[in-house]
């Protein structure tokens, strides 16, 4: 699968899509970037009157990129049928700075391992600037359908 | 067939492997060869596969996807390893 089957492959939408563009995915990892939305519905309410991008929010965008991106790719490399799908099964993450409405930030991810359908990665999100926002691990199961 | 000690300590190093992912903590200290890991451990299917790779590692095995599908009690899974143990 290419990036942009990969892209077309996601199965979110506004409000929930946080991916931009998936500028490399191969075997080890995937690499893709994503520009917060000033306008989300959510910075109206994290904080009030001061908008951060929340915590959870940059777990998802790791997971989407990450995770997610990269799992599609290794199970279609693994000629299933059916498109890949990826359940989040765990994350360890720490954060190191705020994402700020508006800005740009890069997800890089690396492949543990991949076995008995479990996808287990180390990723990383930088700003603009190259200052890494937050970093840690993640984990899904690869299934061909979303409700495990 | 394994003697009562051998199958004692064979249960005793999979407990070891098990614990950090047993989320019934009573029926971790009473594990026995009918514990099921799933149903009675309340382990996911995520976190079977780290007791799968961690068996791997304990026992420098390799478990291929049908052995995998087998490990679901602690008696199963002291079969997959007493048969990978005595292909080596």
């Amino acid at each position: 699968m290419n990036q942009q089957e990969i892209l077309e492959a996601l199965p979110y939408s506004h409000p929930f899509l946080f991916v931009d563009e998936l500028t490399a995915v191969h075997e080890n990892g995937a690499t893709g970037s994503y520009t917060f939305n000033p306008e989300l519905e959510i910075y109206k309410g994290h904080f009030k009157d001061k908008p951060v991008t929340p915590g959870v929010i940059l777990i998802e965008t790791m997971a989407q990129i990450g995770l997610v991106c990269l799992g599609i790719y290794l199970a279609g490399d693994a000629e299933e049928q059916e498109t890949g799908q990826v359940m989040l099964t765990s994350a360890a993450i720490d954060f190191l700075k705020p994402v700020f409405p508006g800005e740009k930030v890069t997800v890089v991810s690396k492949k543990v391992y991949f076995r008995f359908k479990k996808l287990h990665c180390t990723v990383s999100m930088t700003n603009a600037a190259g200052e890494t926002v937050c970093n840690g691990t993640l984990s899904g199961m690869v299934t061909s359908k979303l409700n495990g | 067939m394994l003697n009562l000690m051998l199958k004692e300590d064979l249960i005793n190093r999979l407990k070891t492997i098990v614990s950090p992912y047993a989320q019934n903590k009573e029926a971790l200290d009473s594990i026995h060869e009918e514990t099921d890991f799933i149903n009675d451990l309340k382990i996911n299917s995520a976190n079977l596969v780290d007791v799968i790779l961690d068996v791997e590692e304990a026992f420098d095995i390799v478990i291929d996807n049908d052995a995998m599908e087998k490990m679901l009690t602690v008696k199963a899974s002291m079969e997959v390893i007493e048969a990978k143990l005595s292909e080596k």
